[in-house]
């Protein structure tokens, strides 16, 4: 008896262990979470900006300093930077990804498992900064030279940098959804004497069209959380872009670089962190938008919709 | 306690729900010590569900509710006792082999570690003795320390059986033990099945009903979550009382 | 007719398009990673490689010492957490909050997570920049993935392992330990082989965190020395912080070179990683095909 009395000690021990290692996950994100909107929010209560200030002004000169408010914390510069360089990241990525699912799932499916999946798999593994690097040294020389700038750093080097980023990203998630696919639906498709394009454009992805789209927005997601490799490749200006090729600033890439050089609590700290809070918010929206769409295909593929 | 009667499980009105489905209604069967009793019926019938009763397998079924009572030895099963150390005394054997992803050696020594159980020479001894008992020793003694997942069904099956009696249990449970092998390993452990009768209470569902001839003394038969008819095997077999059970045996339906 | 034809030929063309695609892409990166090892290399002196301030050993120790910190503390918590979800989370509200803070996690940017572990660690604590903090940030960033893996290797077992052992008097606990978690190692370990992988690489998250500089005496071993390299309480600088500080305050004359050196580093980490992973789950599957 005395043995099995240590049996359910251990037993109730480690499923308390256990559930704790559960509750702990909730925990860190709260405590995440409350910081961000306790230093995010100070700027609009403790400095008195308006919050229509911080998303729409184009004007960001804080003060470094602990009191008033008569700097300005518009942010919209910034907010624009991210959104135009993410967007065109996206643009050029998308098509490329979703030629590159298709080429591993429809034409070649026994090299696209043997070669390039694990090719992209490296891809996706690559640290950002060495992506970063290798823009600031390649890409923004050869920017400057090809398009005739006097400086290579611009919006344009941005989004191919993070492009090439999102690339595997985007790939790996469309190759699975086309994967799942069902092959009676192209058994189907074939029977009626359609060609591989025909089924591709016509059956294939249309009913692959919500896990693309999953994969579409984890990619976006990657592109706005990335600060340095942004960071080295844009520039540091601070006044909207005039065109893909003039440089600019991200959300991100501000916080990297001047966070250092802020003493907390100050105006300009504090507007730091209520980027920082927009960039979380942001995250929240994506899975939102996530769980929105598969659940959208999901009701799809049952017909209900 | 109970040694007195012959009577290991006496199962009174014994009703099972999962959720809202009735899956067994009103069983009462008395169980002896010592003898195979198999159960028979169409599948869908009950016969897996009453069996996972006697061990309480089924308290890991989400959703599932047992009434009336099984007495174990006149010990109330679901009121009386833990479920953990009832399994201890109630051994199971499953329809698919499942020997654990570990070695020949580590599959039998499982349930005595467990136990608490450390002491090698202890081991060594349990593993030796269960595989023996389930006449499997001759065949595995040089491979011990290699991977279970590497033998064939059948030596899975039998392994898996012995893997069961390391535990020293009481009742052996089998839940349609053969139904994924071929002839000859099925063979192999019908001979098993019946003898370790010796030492064991056994009750073996099974959807053949020549098996059920060939190795029980006592037969049950199943259908829509009833026990339809329970008695000798050999006279259930040769004069059924039940029309029902009588359309299944001369394979009218099932 | 006309209308085949047209098919046809559109087949063909969008068919020979995705095999350009796909060969860009195959040549891009193995342009891309021999250009950045090579260059990384061949700009290199043989004072680089050594433990000093011109080397960048100390960077390379910094950043394998820090993902071992990050990996003692997010493994046995992300295991754990993959385990409750899979063995012992009952349906609802709890179980669904989890796995949405889980998600969180996994999607918060990781200079967010940086700005935080700035925060929380050295703010707050009053340190200065140190290695223990920057371990903790990453250990954030590791957890999700950490936690997911597990998750979905304990899922995926059979249940005829769970019921083979309940069936012989084990507990949930003894069949959890005994057997789930041993079965499905070889997964749990490739997910943790991809945390580490991504701690490698990881600079944003530690840019407020563990600092940017290092300075270690090896002959110094009392652990509470700042300059002892075991001292998890000391500033250490990791190979892609290296590459960072380079661009933004390129102190030494030949700080491009040792960049270049350091991606090259942290690209032959990722491939021996991605190697390693390869290696291990084709160990997997060579076992499972075994088993029947």
């Amino acid at each position: 008896m005395q043995l099995q009395k240590g049996m359910f000690r251990k037993e109730y021990f480690w499923k308390w262990l256990i559930s704790v290692c559960g509750i702990i996950m909730i925990v860190i994100t709260i405590v995440i979470g409350a910081f961000l909107i306790y230093k995010g929010s100070y700027t609009f209560t403790g400095f008195g900006h308006s919050i229509g200030e911080f998303l729409f002004s184009a004007k960001f000169s804080p003060n470094d300093s602990y009191s008033g408010s008569n700097g300005s914390v518009g942010a919209a510069v910034f907010i624009v930077g991210s959104v135009l360089t993410c967007g065109l990241a996206l643009l050029i990525s998308t098509p490329f990804s979703l030629a590159a699912a298709i080429f591993m799932t429809e034409i070649s499916p026994k090299f696209g498992n043997k070669f390039f999946q694990p090719a992209v798999e490296i891809f996706v593994g690559i640290p950002s900064i060495v992506y970063g690097w290798t823009g600031l040294t390649v890409l923004v020389p050869a920017v400057r030279d090809v398009f005739n700038l006097p400086y290579g750093n611009s919006v344009f080097t941005a989004a191919l940098v993070l492009a090439l980023m999102i690339f595997p990203s985007i790939t790996s998630v469309a190759t699975d959804a086309i994967r799942g696919v069902p092959s009676s639906y192209r058994d189907a498709a074939y029977g009626m004497g359609s060609t591989r394009w025909q089924i591709i454009k016509n059956v294939v992805l249309p009913a692959a069209s919500s896990g693309i789209m999953t994969g579409i927005i984890l990619g976006l997601a990657r592109a706005f959380g990335e600060a340095l490799a942004v960071a080295m490749v844009i520039g540091k200006t601070r006044v909207f872009p005039k065109n893909i090729f003039s440089s600019t600033s991200t959300l991100t890439s501000v916080i990297a670089s001047n966070m250092g050089n802020t003493f907390d609590g100050t105006e300009y700290n504090s507007a730091l962190w209520s980027m920082a809070l927009l960039l979380f918010i942001i995250s929240l929206l994506f899975i939102f938008l996530i769980h929105f769409i598969s659940a959208k295909g999901e009701k799809k593929a049952n017909g209900k919709d | 306690m109970g040694d007195t009667s012959n009577i290991k499980f006496k199962i009174q009105d014994l009703n099972l729900f999962y959720n809202s489905f009735q899956a067994l209604k009103s069983v009462n069967i008395e169980i002896e010590k010592n003898e195979i009793t198999s159960l028979i019926g169409p599948s869908g019938c009950g016969k897996s569900t009453f069996l996972k009763t006697l061990n309480r397998m089924n308290d890991l079924v989400e959703g599932t509710k047992v009434e009336g009572s099984i007495l174990m030895d006149g010990i109330d099963l679901y009121r009386e006792m833990d479920a953990i150390l009832l399994r201890r005394r109630v051994g199971m054997v499953f329809q698919q082999p499942n020997p654990f992803p570990k070695s020949v050696y580590d599959n039998v020594a499982y349930g005595p570690r467990i136990q608490g159980i450390k002491k090698k020479i202890e081991l060594d001894d349990i593993v030796e003795r269960s595989l023996k008992q389930a006449a499997i020793w001759d065949e595995l003694k040089d491979r011990l320390y290699k991977s279970a997942l590497g033998l064939s069904g059948g030596q899975q099956q039998r392994l898996c059986i012995a893997r069961t009696l390391a535990v020293k249990p009481e009742v052996i449970l089998m839940d349609e033990p053969t139904s994924a092998l071929d002839p000859i390993s099925t063979t192999k452990i019908e001979d098993l099945i019946i003898k370790l009768k010796e030492h064991y209470t056994i009750i073996i569902v099974t959807h053949n009903m020549q098996q059920a001839a060939r190795v029980s003394d006592k037969t049950a038969f199943f259908l829509l979550g009833e026990a339809v008819e329970f008695g000798v095997t050999k006279e259930l077999f040769s004069m059924p009382r039940d029309k029902r059970t009588e359309d299944y045996i001369t394979g009218r339906f099932g | 007719m006309e209308k085949i034809k047209q098919a046809k030929l559109e087949d063909k063309i969008m068919t020979i398009v995705f095999y350009i695609v796909a060969g860009f892409f195959l040549i891009l990166l193995l342009v891309f990673a021999s250009y950045v090892i090579i260059k990384g290399f061949s700009g290199a002196t043989s004072q680089m490689f050594t433990f000093t301030s011109k080397g960048v050993l100390n960077q390379l120790f910094n950043t394998i010492y820090l993902v071992l910190l990050s990996l003692l503390l997010s493994c046995p918590l992300g295991i754990g957490a993959g385990i409750y979800l899979a063995e012992y989370a009952k349906r609802g509200k709890l179980t669904e909050t989890i796995q949405i803070c889980i998600e969180t996690l996994s999607s918060l940017p990781s200079i967010v997570v940086g700005l935080f572990g700035y925060l929380a660690f050295i703010l707050m604590t009053g340190m200065k920049w140190n290695l223990f903090a920057g371990a903790l940030a990453v250990s954030i960033l590791c957890l999700p993935l950490i936690t997911t893996t597990t998750f979905d290797a304990v899922r995926a077992l059979p249940d005829y392992y769970r019921y083979g052992s309940m069936g012989l008097g084990a507990t949930k606990w003894q069949t959890t330990y005994h057997v789930l978690i041993p079965s499905c190692m070889p997964r749990i370990v490739t997910g943790i082989i991809l945390a580490a992988g991504r701690g490698f690489g990881e600079a944003a998250a530690l840019l407020y965190t563990s600092g940017m500089s290092t300075d270690i005496n090896w002959s110094n071993w009392n652990i509470t020395s700042p300059l002892c390299p075991l001292n998890p309480f000391r500033p250490g600088e990791t190979l892609s912080l290296h590459i960072w500080a380079s661009f933004t305050e390129a102190t030494a004359a030949n700080a491009k070179d040792i960049a270049n050196l350091s991606s090259a580093i942290l690209m032959i980490l990722v491939l021996m990683f991605n190697i390693t992973v390869r290696i291990i789950s084709k160990r997997i599957d060579e076992r499972a095909g075994g088993g029947k």
